[in-house]
């Protein structure tokens, strides 16, 4: 499978990066090297073998339901880069 | 061509942990904002999700209760997407191995009952909220709700049409509160309802092109919606149109259904498995627990009520509603005894309840307890007081004039049974109206409810009517 | 005394010899003439560091020190530390101070370990030579012409350059082993899950693990004293008892077994990297030890199942850098779509967003199978690769990194020539296994070579020993670059 062009605006989009016409064509190139490097994957018969997520084979610990954070708006906010009566302030969202 | 409607309903139920599901801030409605979302809420560089158990055993209770598998092993999984009101670019949801799977509930529409099949039920956490009234043209985001616990409900597509839309979220509504995993109100977002809806010619297998409708926070909203959109679907169809798969959002103001803009891209959730949760596995003694802690169920308290009380289908339908109110009605029950289940039955549908609604009350939070009104049911029963007479003791009891028994005491209306007594009033209004009382007798058989008027009238409503009618028929016959 | 081990350190701070602010002072002043040069710190904050050194003065003086009261530590730009700017080399966060406390941060606050300031690393610690760094590439100390490896390549400097006694690094896919290999210092990365991720953002969350990086073996064992342990707040932590892992470091090595994997010793690797290699291995054989073959056959596989695996998961977790509720946002957009798209392509360098793109790529519709699953079932194979391994001997060695260190700019114009010099580092992550480098001497160019030691799950305190004992019978870890 080789990446095109629409491709690479097409992960670059779902992944909101902004990408500049002249950017598309060397991005493709770096992008279909490391893809090439990645295919060598398929020369390995994996039928049968489990999928390895984590690197140990164990359950899922389950926290208490109590409630153990205090309100730190204030201080989340100091670092935020637009806030307004305690909200985060984005560009017009339209639903 | 005759349509058939096909409906599927994914039902979000907010779980009633007190924290969210990933970390320990508050789930309580209405803080201000952002003051019940913490670092991992806000989904700071570094931070990690650490699974409530209160949300699992909650989902576990569900699943029981609806004859689902419970999978012993299941996994959390990254939805990925860009919206401000999600902070970490994914929903941390259950994709491939889902918590419940394969239940069914029996809904009533009508008279009819009818089994739907429940597809999948799956842990998952919401979103925040984007406020959009303006700030200088811009969105507020307050992330109080983001990361409170979900369970996502998805229904087979069983359901026929608004009705039977509607009577399974009721159902289900009625559910997850008698299951005390959801609070149910609706208002708060706590039971929120997508429909999807689809339409095919009547008699044919092959599902329609289906929509998804957003935003129907309420049963009303729920049956509107679904009508507006099979009536735009049949009229595309009809016109020769083809119907766009789409989201399309539910506006009440307007009554209509439009298409969502946000959601005109086609997604790519990027769905794997969150590297952060390790696979939930659950042990059958967490499970057995859980089933222990299972109460009676609707459907089930529904058959037992019809069985116990002698109750109509309808009458333990309306009853089991709500859990409150089957308590309540029980309580009556018992302090009034099971023989006047049937009374008690009529006072709770009835007087009670429009009073509730007139007052915009809680079962939970009646003027007049269980208690109160098993003392009123208990004096219809004994003939002390009289079904109309009743209705003037439930008001005051309601307005806080004391128990059954003072009030008929204070205010004089205790019936009149003593037959002599009766005997003799009747003797006295008959006396006062000769020329009434030779047109009876000459046939005019409707001049009966004249003397039965009078004769309350003289006792104030109080006269036994079963008594008094027997007497008076005797007396004008001569 | 910049050459002094912790035990020493320790020992001159616990007899009143010098005191934590005077020490930290000594390091503070030979970062300010040093870093210029090297770059190795992204922030330094003496103030800061300096009243940590003063409360620790006031423990020890109470009788309260442990081991490491009033050691100065470098800790990587990838650990969240409350008030500290936490940038992990990258634009998007050069303006976040963090408003927390990694766990990692926790536990050294507890143990009185004063922080000396935020090192410098590959953004999103992805990358093997520091060059991806929004701040600037490190020079490693031995030639500045050369790359100090990365991700951890600032922290690696600053001990092999004495700017710090000691640093933390993380491992994703070799970024305590590679950069400590490349100059002369020792690192261990443990098991996954010895030490807690939460506070260590994330670049690729089934592979990430915290570490130490310091001079000597016996440095890294007390450090890892330090830094591991269970935490409630990261779910792939694990629960076990507190470990003292400098506990086997006396014990001989007599009848030790040493793997040498014969992928390891195979086409790629640099003849002179080769020659330190099997010079230490020798020295293991004086020892005590003995050697056996042993076969790791996805060794070649292990590469593009990283780059599958690694750059999926980081594309998620770089999903939260959107410039809505800290760190970058740029300055001019028309509407959201605009500003998340201006905010991530300004703020995310070249690298990081190949990797964001990649990992999009392999997780989209329709390729998860062919790419993700396919790398999550070669991943098992790699894993059983170790397990067969370690029945036939007791540690694997071999080369850390294939060459010594390349220069600046060599390889940053390919990512796939960088990504293959991972080669030896990476199966040791997808498994989830323990491993470190110690110095083994220089290559032909006087650049140094480490030697790699991969040990079982759990086997830190066996690694540690075997390291230590080798560095009682040489000297390479005392060596230091010129001009430092």
């Amino acid at each position: 499978m080789s990446l095109t062009e629409a491709d690479v605006l097409r992960m670059a989009h779902l992944a909101r990066i902004e990408i500049e016409a002249r950017e598309v064509a060397p991005m493709l190139g770096q992008l279909s090297n490391i893809m090439r490097l990645v295919e060598q994957m398929q020369a390995v018969d994996t039928d049968g073998v489990a999928p390895m997520a984590h690197a140990q084979d164990l359950s899922l610990r389950l926290r208490e339901d109590r409630v153990t954070e205090q309100d730190q708006h204030a201080a989340f906010q100091a670092i935020a880069p637009q806030v307004e009566a305690g909200l985060y302030l984005v560009p017009k969202v339209i639903e | 061509m005759e349509w058939e409607t096909v409906i599927g309903l994914e039902i979000h139920a907010q779980l009633s942990t007190v924290s969210k599901i990933f970390s320990g801030a508050a789930t309580a409605y209405g803080a201000a904002p952002n003051t019940q979302a913490c670092a991992v809420d806000i989904a700071l560089p570094g931070v990690l999700p650490v699974m409530n158990k209160g949300a699992v055993e909650r989902a576990i209770k569900f699943g029981l209760a609806i004859g689902a598998n419970i999978n012993r092993e299941s996994v959390f999984a990254r939805k990925n997407y860009f919206y401000p009101d999600l902070p970490k670019g994914y929903q941390i949801s259950q994709y491939e191995l889902p918590i419940v799977e394969k239940g069914d509930i029996t809904i009533q529409v009508g008279d009819q009952e009818k089994v739907v099949g429940i597809t999948r039920a799956h842990l998952e956490e919401d979103a925040g909220k984007s406020l959009h009234e303006d700030f200088h043209g811009m969105t507020g985001v307050d992330l109080n709700r983001a990361s409170t616990p979900l369970l996502e409900i998805v229904s087979e597509p069983d359901m026929r049409g608004a009705a039977e839309a509607v009577a399974y979220a009721k159902t289900m509504h009625s559910l997850v509160q008698y299951l005390e995993i959801c609070d149910g109100n609706m208002q708060e977002g706590s039971f929120r309802c997508d429909a999807n809806v689809s339409v095919r010619p009547k008699g044919t297998e092959k599902f329609g092109t289906r929509c998804e409708i957003k935003n129907l926070n309420s049963f009303r909203f729920l049956e509107r919606a679904i009508e507006y959109e099979v009536a735009r679907q049949i009229d595309i169809l009809e016109s020769g149109g083809k119907i766009i798969q789409e989201t399309r959002l539910y506006d009440s103001d307007k009554d209509e259904t439009r298409a969502m803009r946000s959601k005109e891209e086609a997604f790519d959730y990027r769905y794997f498995p969150d590297p952060d949760l390790l696979p939930m596995k659950l042990s059958a003694e967490m499970i057995a627990e859980i089933r222990k802690t299972l109460p009676e169920l609707p459907d089930a308290k529904r058959r037992r009520f019809i069985q116990q009380y002698g109750l109509s289908s309808y009458d333990a339908a309306v009853l089991t509603a709500t859990k409150a109110m089957a308590a309540y009605f029980e309580d009556v029950v018992n302090k009034a005894g099971a023989a006047h289940a049937k009374t008690a039955a009529n006072w709770v549908m009835g007087d009670l309840a429009g009073a509730l609604k007139r007052d915009n009350l809680e079962i939970t939070h009646s003027p007049v307890p269980a208690g109160k009104l098993a003392g009123l049911v208990a004096r219809i029963a004994d003939n002390t007081i009289s079904g109309k007479i009743a209705k003037e003791v439930f008001e005051a009891m309601w307005n806080g004039e004391g128990d059954a028994d003072a009030i008929i005491a204070s205010k004089g209306l205790k019936q009149i049974t003593d037959s002599g007594a009766i005997e003799k009033i009747i003797d006295g209004i008959i006396a006062a109206n000769p020329d009434q009382l030779a047109q009876y007798r000459s046939g005019k058989d409707k001049l009966f409810s004249f003397f039965v008027g009078q004769a309350m009238k003289a006792t104030q409503g109080k006269a036994n009517p079963q008594q008094l009618n027997d007497l008076l028929k005797k007396k004008l016959a001569g | 005394m910049i050459n002094s081990s912790l035990k020493e350190l320790s020992a001159a701070l616990a007899a009143k010899k010098i005191s934590s602010r005077e020490l930290t002072q000594a390091f503070l002043d030979r970062i300010a003439q040093l870093n210029p040069a090297l770059n190795a710190f992204i922030t330094v904050d003496a103030e800061k560091s300096l009243a940590q050194a003063d409360a620790a003065d006031k423990r020890l003086a109470s009788g309260q020190g442990g081991p490491l009261t009033g050691i100065p530590v470098a800790q990587k730009d990838i650990f969240c530390a409350k008030g500290w700017r936490t940038t992990c080399g990258s634009k998007i966060l050069s303006n976040f101070v963090a408003p927390y406390d990694a766990q990692v941060i926790e536990r050294f606050d507890a143990a009185g370990v004063v922080n000396l300031g935020k090192t410098n690393m590959d953004e999103f610690a992805m990358g093997s030579s520091n060059e991806t760094s929004h701040f600037g590439p490190v020079k490693n100390p031995w030639d500045r012409l050369a790359v100090p490896g990365g991700s951890s390549g600032g922290s690696a400097a600053a001990v092999a350059a004495r700017l710090a006694p000691a640093a933390t690094g993380t491992d994703t896919g070799g970024s305590i082993r590679q950069p400590a290999a490349l100059t002369g210092i020792c690192g261990i990365k443990p098991t996954y899950g010895v030490v807690s991720r939460y506070g260590m953002i994330a670049f690729a969350s089934s592979l990430d693990q915290g570490g130490p990086m310091a001079k000597s073996a016996e440095d890294c064992a007390l450090l890892l004293n330090a830094m591991a342990g269970f935490d409630t707040r990261d779910s792939t932590s694990l629960d076990r008892a507190p470990q003292d892992y400098t506990r086997d470091l006396q014990q001989p090595l007599k009848g030790l077994r040493i793997g040498l994997p014969k992928e390891y010793f195979a086409e790629g690797l640099a003849p002179d990297v080769a020659r330190a290699v099997e010079a230490a291995i020798a020295e293991y054989k004086k020892l005590g030890a003995q050697t056996v073959e042993v076969s790791l056959p996805n060794t070649q596989l292990s590469i593009p199942v990283y780059y599958v695996l690694a750059p999926a998961e980081a594309s998620s977790n770089l999903s939260r850098y959107d410039g809505v509720r800290y760190g970058y946002r740029a300055p001019e957009y028309t509407d959201l779509m605009d500003m998340y798209k201006k905010t991530r392509a300004q703020g995310f360098g070249a690298e990081v967003k190949r990797r964001i793109l990649i990992g999009t790529y392999v997780l989209s519709a329709g390729y998860y199978d062919a790419y993700y699953l396919k790398a999550q079932k070669l991943r098992r194979l790699i894993a059983q690769d170790f397990t067969e391994a370690f029945r036939l001997c007791d540690v694997i060695m071999g080369p850390t990194a294939p060459t010594t260190a390349f220069n600046l700019g060599e390889k940053s114009d390919d990512p796939v020539a960088m990504y293959l010099s991972d080669i030896y580092t990476i199966a040791v992550n997808l498994a989830g296994l323990p491993g470190m480098s110690i110095p083994a001497g220089f290559g032909a160019n006087g650049r140094p070579v480490g030697l790699q030691i991969i040990g079982n799950y759990f086997a830190e305190a066996k690694m540690l020993n075997v390291a230590h004992q080798y560095q009682l019978a040489t000297d390479w870890h005392t060596r230091m670059p010129e001009g430092v």
